[in-house]
């Protein structure tokens, strides 16, 4: 990030530049030897398949949904983490860091003895008559699950980041607290949000392991992208490897659109 | 000057990291390369005596039965060391096509081994060494008192099987032809061990997997066999593969599995013979 590139100094050793090209080469190569693995002659057929739109579109609505429950659930997280000090707040922020460090599978694991029909949560939800086992619900609850830090991390970063300052300022002149956080805390952090939001809409996109775990696999329902990817490279690699760019694309379409708007606005921020 | 020696450094550390990664890689598969290569040596009586190491590929469900067969081979060969692998059938086959060191490969169904004849690297012709049927599988208290495969088509009960594009959902979709029966599944798994934990975790009320599944499941899960499971028999073969370097000791391992021996151990496990 060099932005203040006024006067052309970037404060980077040399060598550094050397072991980030190999750091980008690591990550890139994969993709490339990806893209040439592709069928292109049969590309288009194998993405616009019934299965692959089907999957491509359960993987978007659920991970948009997944989004705004990280969102709905995230945001007053990262305010109770960054803001006021309590008892037991690292041990809660560790707790809800868990996921990012939890193998997806384990996620899965347990989501199901919380959701599933046997579990602490399933059975009374299956008395009020909701059943979450094999639903699309289960996909966006997994999603949500290992998606949920990513927002949290974000926005409380960009919270202690802007401080309390405004927030003091708009106290001290009299505003509500929920008017303190509606008109100076969440514009001051919307691009931290914006960013955690776009985040976990892309973990969202790629959740594997829990869904598998938790949700099942069956077209239209519960089997998303990934899932689909998993099972056809099981007869058909080609449409594998096919489905496996349309991912790569909409997540780097995703990120790549949305990311940048909060990167430009954060040191103009700084700045003011 | 010393921009330009930073540079050297760098690139010298940027190299190192390279190299060492293709160290490792070459490293792991330099080591099997050389075993695998230790060639069969003539026994004292007079008859080929194989010895040396080879590494078997195996289906998954062929996990409790070729681990003891190996462990008891190695244990009447001396000398000789039987490495395993366990995945299911088509990814083993992507694994040899891709390169890895196999000397054998024991696939659960028939269409993989094609695949990998197809792919040039089958020595001789496969064996057909075992069968496998499918056997509905329930929690032991059997909740939604499932009894035929016809059970399975009633409104409200929660079947899980195997997605289509894998051998037990093939033999699924087969026997759902045969018979006429239309399952309505809740899920479609990738795998007969995603299938079996659906129905262990009491999500589904009854799952469609193998007899040898149910088996090694052991008291976690019911097994309800039904005669209709005759009309998709599961065929294992197993056969060298074209690459391996100690073909002596694979054909020795083959005949060891394929005997009356090997037979007794995979009918144990629940397996039939072909």
């Amino acid at each position: 990030m060099n932005r203040r590139s006024g006067t052309g100094y970037t404060g980077i050793p040399a060598w550094i530049y050397a072991i980030a090209a190999a750091g980008a080469l690591f990550v890139l190569l994969p993709l490339v030897a990806m893209v040439a693995k592709v069928n292109w002659p049969e590309f288009i057929p194998l993405i616009t398949s019934d299965p692959s739109l089907t999957a491509l579109g359960l993987s978007l609505r659920t991970s948009a949904a997944s989004t705004a429950l990280c969102i709905l659930l995230g945001v007053p997280l990262a305010l109770v983490l960054a803001r006021s000090p309590f008892p037991g707040q690292r041990l809660l922020r560790a707790f809800v860091l868990l996921p990012l460090v939890l193998p997806p599978v384990v996620g899965g694991i347990a989501l199901l003895y919380t959701f599933g029909r046997q579990g602490l949560l399933g059975r009374s939800l299956e008395l009020a008559g909701i059943q979450i086992a094999f639903s699309t619900a289960a996909v966006v609850l997994a999603q949500t699950f290992v998606a949920l830090p990513f927002l949290v991390v974000s926005l409380e970063g960009a919270l202690r980041t802007a401080g309390n300052k405004y927030e003091a300022v708009a106290a001290t002149l009299g505003a509500r607290p929920g008017t303190v956080l509606r008109r100076v805390t969440i514009p001051l952090v919307l691009p931290g949000l914006a960013s955690g939001a776009v985040l976990s809409f892309a973990r969202s996109l790629g959740e594997f392991g829990a869904t598998l775990t938790f949700a099942g696999s069956l077209q239209g329902v519960t089997r998303t992208l990934p899932l689909e990817i998993y099972l056809q490279r099981e007869t058909d690699a080609d449409a594998a490897v096919a489905l496996s760019l349309l991912l790569v694309a909409v997540a780097v379409a995703v990120v790549g659109l949305s990311y940048r708007r909060p990167g430009s606005a954060a040191p103009e921020r700084a700045a003011q | 000057m010393t921009v330009g020696r930073r540079h050297v450094a760098a690139l010298l550390a940027a190299g190192a990291l390279i190299v060492g990664v293709a160290a490792c890689a070459a490293g792991s598969s330099g080591a099997s390369a050389s075993s695998t290569a230790e060639s069969s040596a003539a026994g004292a009586d007079g008859t080929a005596k194989p010895t040396g190491n080879i590494t078997v590929f195996a289906a998954a469900s062929l996990k409790a039965t070729f681990t003891e067969l190996a462990g008891d081979f190695e244990a009447n060969n001396p000398g000789t060391k039987i490495t395993l692998n366990f995945a299911g059938s088509s990814d083993l086959v992507t694994q040899i096509t891709q390169g890895a060191p196999a000397d054998v490969f024991a696939s659960a169904d028939t269409k993989n081994m094609a695949k990998l004849a197809d792919a040039k690297l089958v020595d001789g012709t496969p064996r057909n060494f075992a069968t496998n049927v499918l056997e509905i599988a329930v929690l032991p208290t059997n909740p939604a008192s499932i009894h035929s495969f016809a059970d399975l088509a009633k409104p409200g009960v929660k079947v899980v099987v195997c997605a289509p594009q894998v051998p037990c959902g093939a033999a699924t979709d087969t026997v759902e032809k045969a018979t006429g029966t239309t399952l309505a599944p809740v899920s479609e798994e990738s795998s007969v061990t995603d299938v079996l934990g659906k129905v262990t975790s009491g999500e589904a009320d009854a799952g469609l997997v193998y007899v040898t599944d149910v088996k090694t499941a052991g008291d976690r899960v019911k097994g309800i066999p039904f005669a209709e499971s005759d009309k998709a028999v599961n065929t294992y073969p197993i056969a060298t593969v074209g690459t391996s370097k100690n073909k002596d000791l694979a054909q020795a391992f083959i005949a060891a599995v394929t005997d009356s021996e090997g037979k007794k151990v995979l009918n144990d496990a629940g397996f039939g013979t072909p």
